[in-house]
């Protein structure tokens, strides 16, 4: 699915990522946890194709094509999804309107016919069911006026929509309690199958006892410097990231 | 708003030129350019006017001849030569068209062109409308369906001979012939125009429209519009505006009085899309409008304007608020792109007690553009328990452009509440990515969140125009983002 | 003959040229503008609120008055003082052992004087470089950390007297030094006019706050010109308190040259009888990565009227401002009035900038509560409107100025409050 060759990363001449390698395969959930400041966010940002990175070695392929080569759209098209850790607000414009102009974006890039109304409202109902999403959220502007954990659970929510090959879940764990915790990873793992293919990103390893990774990597410095079975997740929490930055 | 989206008007928006750039080749019948008041005298013969219109116009050019052009808003401009306009250029057809089936098949073809073909609008949206072009009115439809109502919607010229009494009686008394430089010189030179008249208790079953249009090179336009509803009468009202692309400037004044008497309601949208001249700042059109309506006990009125053409607009549609409770409010949305300047705002004027005003405005600046906002909000003296609220927000596209904020507030009377905010700042770049990194080009995230961001006000024009508007700020800021 | 002969300027043909070393060019030059410059009228913008015309109706004259005590315009007693009497230096009322790391020039003294102050098409300016009377020159050395402020101030006395007065600070690099400035009148001046201006270099990095205090009287004028420049890195606070004086007009003009700079405005003006006061300020952004915060409220009774007219400009290369802008006032009466002119001018991209401006009376259901819990209508509409104005007032950090200001407020107002009502 994603083959990530010792990438290198900055941002305004500041090196984060230093030469990280992974590689996930359809059907698998793979897990990256590290402290603060090791360059999780980076990695997904890097990914997504935000500007502001600078790749400065490395390569990235994404089922077969050189990913770096294209644009933030274009990798979305593709089936790259990123679930923010800070879902943006676009006031005025509402979720609805953005979701079908998403989807029919996309389908155009693939030489599809726009989605009819009919079929796209009830695929809104359907995925909002998903993740709890109140329905009313959904003809509300984008992320304008929502909770935490009602911005998360839209994120989810979206992802369903979309249908991504890869999903990438950025601190979504984040700020949630332990009920929309369970909405978000429920939804999740109803949306895993043996066509795609998800990395969690999180701090912590709460979110590991919902969302059950095939593997887990540990980021250090810009590095993964470990990399294990979930277990490993247990032993992070129990021993703290020092453990890591101790052994290396 | 949410049932149709960007997507619905995407086909046709490749076209990143003036889409209404064509010139209908119709001869037509031209006065010599220049003015004296020889052309008025001219011009009030042609129109076959009685001796008050007459009279009318002189006065008004005798003030306007000492009067100076205001130089306070902020545009810059190329001073516009007086003498070397035309100020009469009717359509050489100039008789009276009996049915839609008399009309020029050429000026058929043209209102096609602005995808505002009479049959279809008559068919499908049961809008009523007039279409002025080159300052002169050339078909009204639905007049009869009207008539039975008692309401008069027909060109101003018309009204002239038909209804003398009552466009004499409120004409000029919303806006003075001697208001503003260009107000005087529309009052001296004005040829056509729109006439509406709801009688009393009357609300207007369906929207009743009118379309500008500037057609003939090295002529300006000078249109004059006048609204009556009378006591309880409601309508809504809609106006367009194009012209074809052309080196020149060309002017277009125009003159629009509202008058709502006790408890009735008048709503005027506009869409402006006059020729903003092209990319490098050259030819375009100088709007220079006065706009103005006044309120009796408990009446409202309602400006709407989507401004998206025009090289320069100086143009502040106001309320003069002088019955008790009644209400003004302004919508507007302005957008400027490579080298146009927009001034534009509105003005409340608070006369009686309890009087409400309420003003949003939406500035978008691209290109090399400059778009002001300036309003005036003005409590008088007895205008017990006035309020207002402005709210005037600048979205700025690129670096070379510029966003102001010129709002005047005076207040006389301690028991008002006046409260005004303004922001300024850049499209959100996040919000880019994050449309961007769910499969939306940038071009359609930009037009996805500038028309979220007009929503407030693309919320208060019908449904027909909010779409064309949607379409018109897709196209304006094409290319845009810097 | 040194005197003006222009007819149309009678006002000011008994005052005496200029004997301070300005350039003999700029005092041409002031010369000149004043001989073919009218006073504004309403139809110019700058002046649209505010009439000037009855200043063209008095005979000025100067004067070097009659003061004998400074004890009731001291308003930080322990602080070094000038004294200035109708412009003209006082050196018995002084107390000039200024601290180290900072020393004064009179104007009239020095062989050479430098004024930036921009007098095309401004007549007060060019009346204030061509009719200078004298003023000071403060110099703040590099490094230097002023522990008490200097206070100037100046005071009016005598019938239609006009001063024509300047002030020139200069903040060395990282300074950190706090100003105040005083312009009383005393009840003998009637009719008397202060046309001052200050002119203020903010160093790098340097801090300098400067807090003025505007208390002449119901008959004076005031006329004042700020001129500020910001070096990058630097602070620089003007807390304006505006509570006495017939008519007012302060305009502040702030160019930010330097990078993350930061330029806080805070005004309060408390008008009575026919007052008329005006502030207009301009804050230049022409740099990048710089913040302004301006801060205006105003309580406006009986027949006065206050104009604010603030614009924030962002020039095209200014990218990252954050400009804050706000005026709020009350209306206590039917006759009073107030004109609002909060103007942004942005060529910019990237930049916050906002400003608000609201009007508004007391809230009729607070005096309600106020007054069912005991208060007289007096004292509870007095607690509102202090506790309005409170948060301009709690930016003036020295304790001293702000006991003076209450000490002010209760002798023109009849308000009692002490600094414990602050937080």
């Amino acid at each position: 699915m994603i083959t990530i060759k010792n990438l290198h990363a900055t941002i305004e001449g500041k090196k984060i990522l230093k030469g990280l390698n992974l590689e996930v395969n359809a059907g698998e959930i793979h897990a990256i946890m590290g402290p603060n400041g090791a360059g999780k966010s980076t990695l997904a940002s890097v990914l997504a194709g935000r500007e502001d990175y600078e790749i400065t070695e490395g390569s990235v392929d994404f089922d077969g094509v050189d990913l770096l080569e294209m644009d933030t759209e274009e990798r979305a098209r593709e089936g790259l999804f990123l679930a923010f850790q800070y879902p943006i607000e676009i006031p005025g414009v509402s979720n609805i309107n953005f979701l079908r102009t998403a989807i029919n974006e996309t389908r155009e890039h693939k030489g599809q016919d726009p989605i009819s109304a009919k079929d796209f409202m009830a695929m809104v109902r359907e995925k909002s069911k998903l993740v709890e999403l109140d329905p009313k959220l959904a003809s509300r502007s984008v992320n304008e006026g929502f909770s935490g954990g009602e911005k998360k659970r839209n994120e989810i929510f979206q992802m369903a929509m979309l249908d991504p090959k890869l999903s990438i879940l950025d601190e979504t764990d984040s700020g949630l309690d332990i009920d929309a915790l369970r909405v978000v990873a429920g939804g999740v793992n109803t949306l895993k199958s043996e066509k795609n293919a998800t990395i969690v990103i999180t701090h912590y390893q709460r979110l590991l006892d919902y969302i059950v990774p095939d593997f887990v990597h540990v980021l250090h410095d810009g590095k993964i410097v470990k990399t294990g079975p979930k277990e490993l997740a247990l032993d992070l929490e129990e021993k703290g990231y020092d453990w890591i930055k101790e052994e290396n | 708003m949410s049932n149709y989206t960007e997507n619905e008007l995407a086909k046709d928006l490749e076209n990143q030129e003036y889409e209404f750039g064509f010139t209908s080749d119709i001869q037509a019948d031209k006065a010599p350019k220049g003015l004296n008041e020889g052309i008025i005298r001219f011009i009030s013969a042609k129109k076959n006017e009685p001796e008050w219109l007459l009279e009318f116009r002189l006065d008004a050019f005798r003030k306007w001849q000492e009067m100076t052009e205001p130089s306070w808003a902020h545009v810059h401009y190329k001073k516009v030569d007086f003498q070397d306009i035309c100020y009469y250029a009717a359509p050489k057809q100039t008789k009276k068209y009996e049915s839609w089936d008399d009309v020029d098949p050429e000026m058929k073809e043209t209102m096609k062109k602005l995808g505002i073909s009479l049959e279809e609008q008559k068919r499908l949206t049961g809008v009523a409308v007039d279409f002025v072009m080159d300052s002169v009115s050339v078909a009204t439809s639905f007049k009869d369906k009207l008539a039975e109502l008692g309401i008069i919607f027909c060109s101003f010229s018309e009204a002239v001979q038909e209804y003398p009494e009552l466009v004499r009686a409120n004409m000029g008394t919303v806006i003075p012939v001697t208001d503003n430089y260009y107000a005087a010189l529309n009052s001296a030179v004005f040829t056509d125009g729109s006439f509406c008249y709801i009688p009393k208790g009357v609300k207007c079953p369906m929207e009743l429209s009118t379309y500008f249009r500037i057609n003939e090179g090295g002529t300006g336009q000078f249109e004059r519009t006048l609204v009556v509803a009378d006591e309880g009468a409601y309508v809504s009202y809609l106006e367009g505006c194009t012209a074809p692309q052309r080196d020149e400037n060309q002017l277009h004044a125009a003159v629009v009085e509202l008058i709502a008497k006790d408890n009735a309601e008048i709503k005027y949208s506009t869409v402006q899309n006059w020729y903003p001249g092209d990319k490098d700042g050259n030819g375009g059109i100088f709007n220079f409008v006065t706009k103005r309506g006044i309120c009796g006990t408990n009446s409202k009125i309602s400006w709407t304007q989507v401004e998206t053409g025009s090289a320069v607009t100086w143009k502040y549609p106001s309320c003069i608020l002088k019955g008790d409770n009644s209400i003004g409010e302004f919508y507007s949305v302005a957008v400027t792109n490579n080298y146009q300047q927009a001034d534009t705002g509105t003005k409340m004027i608070h006369l009686g007690k309890n009087t409400k005003s309420t003003i949003i405005s939406k500035g978008i600046s691209a290109g090399k553009s400059h778009n002001s906002y300036r309003g005036l909000v003005q409590i008088h003296k007895g205008a017990k328990n006035a309020r207002n609220f402005s709210q005037c927000d600048s979205l700025l596209m690129t670096d070379e452009c510029g966003a102001h904020t010129f709002p005047y507030i005076e207040c006389k009377n301690s028991s008002a509440k006046i409260e005004h905010e303004a922001t300024t700042s850049k499209i959100g770049e996040d919000q880019i990515f994050y449309c961007k990194q769910r499969g939306i080009g940038e071009e359609k995230a930009i037009s996805l969140i500038v028309n979220g961001y007009c929503k407030e006000v693309l919320n208060q024009l019908p449904m027909e125009f909010a779409v064309e508007a949607q379409k018109l700020l897709s196209i304006s800021l094409e290319g845009s983002v810097g | 003959m040194n005197k003006v002969a222009d007819k149309s300027k009678a006002f000011i043909s008994k005052l005496d040229k200029t004997s301070v070393a300005l350039p003999n060019a700029l005092k041409d030059k002031a010369n000149s503008i004043l001989a073919s410059l009218e006073l504004p009228t309403t139809r110019n913008e700058a002046w649209k609120y505010t009439r000037v015309a009855k200043l063209g109706k008095i005979n000025f004259a100067t004067s070097k008055g009659n003061i004998s005590s400074i004890d009731s315009y001291t308003i930080d007693p322990q602080a070094p003082t000038l004294v200035f009497v109708n412009g003209y230096f006082s050196k018995s009322l002084s107390n000039n052992h200024l601290p180290e790391g900072i020393n004064f020039t009179l104007l009239s003294d020095a062989n050479e004087v430098k004024s930036e102050i921009p007098i095309e098409d401004e007549i007060f300016n060019a009346l204030n470089t061509a009719h200078l009377i004298d003023g000071v020159a403060l110099n703040i050395a590099k490094n230097t950390i002023l522990e008490k402020p200097v206070q100037i101030l100046h005071i009016l006395d005598g019938q239609s007297v006009m001063s024509n007065f300047k002030t020139r600070i200069d903040a060395g690099a990282f300074a950190k030094a706090g100003i105040i400035q005083g312009y009383f009148a005393t009840e003998a001046s009637d009719k008397a006019f202060a046309n001052v201006t200050t002119e203020i270099e903010v160093g790098e990095s340097a801090h300098l706050t400067i807090d003025k205090i505007q208390f002449e009287n119901e008959t004076s004028f005031h006329i004042s010109t700020e001129q500020i420049n910001q070096s990058k890195d630097s602070t620089f606070t003007l807390n304006t308190i505006t509570l006495n004086g017939g008519l007012v007009r302060n305009n502040l003009n702030i160019n930010v040259n330097g990078e993350n700079c930061t330029s806080n405005l805070n005004g309060a003006y408390i008008l009575k009888g026919k007052q008329h006061v005006d502030n207009h300020s301009v804050v230049d952004h022409r740099v990048a990565n710089c913040q302004s915060n301006e801060l205006y409220k105003g309580v406006i009774d009986d027949n006065s009227t206050a104009v604010f007219n603030g614009k924030v400009f962002v020039r095209q290369d200014a990218q990252q401002i954050n400009a804050f802008q706000s005026n709020r006032n009350v209306l206590l009466s039917d006759n009073a009035a107030v004109n609002s002119k909060p103007e942004l001018e942005i060529y910019a991209d990237d930049v916050k900038c906002s400003h608000g401006s609201t009007t508004g009376q007391l809230d009729e259901d607070a005096i309600f509560y106020l007054r069912a819990r005991g208060l007289s209508l007096k004292a509870a509409r007095q607690l509102l409107v202090s506790a309005f104005i409170t948060d301009v007032l709690d930016k003036i950090e020295n304790l001293k100025v702000k006991t003076f200001i209450f000490s002010l407020l209760k002798e023109r107002f009849g308000w009692e409050i002490t600094p414990e009502d602050f937080h």
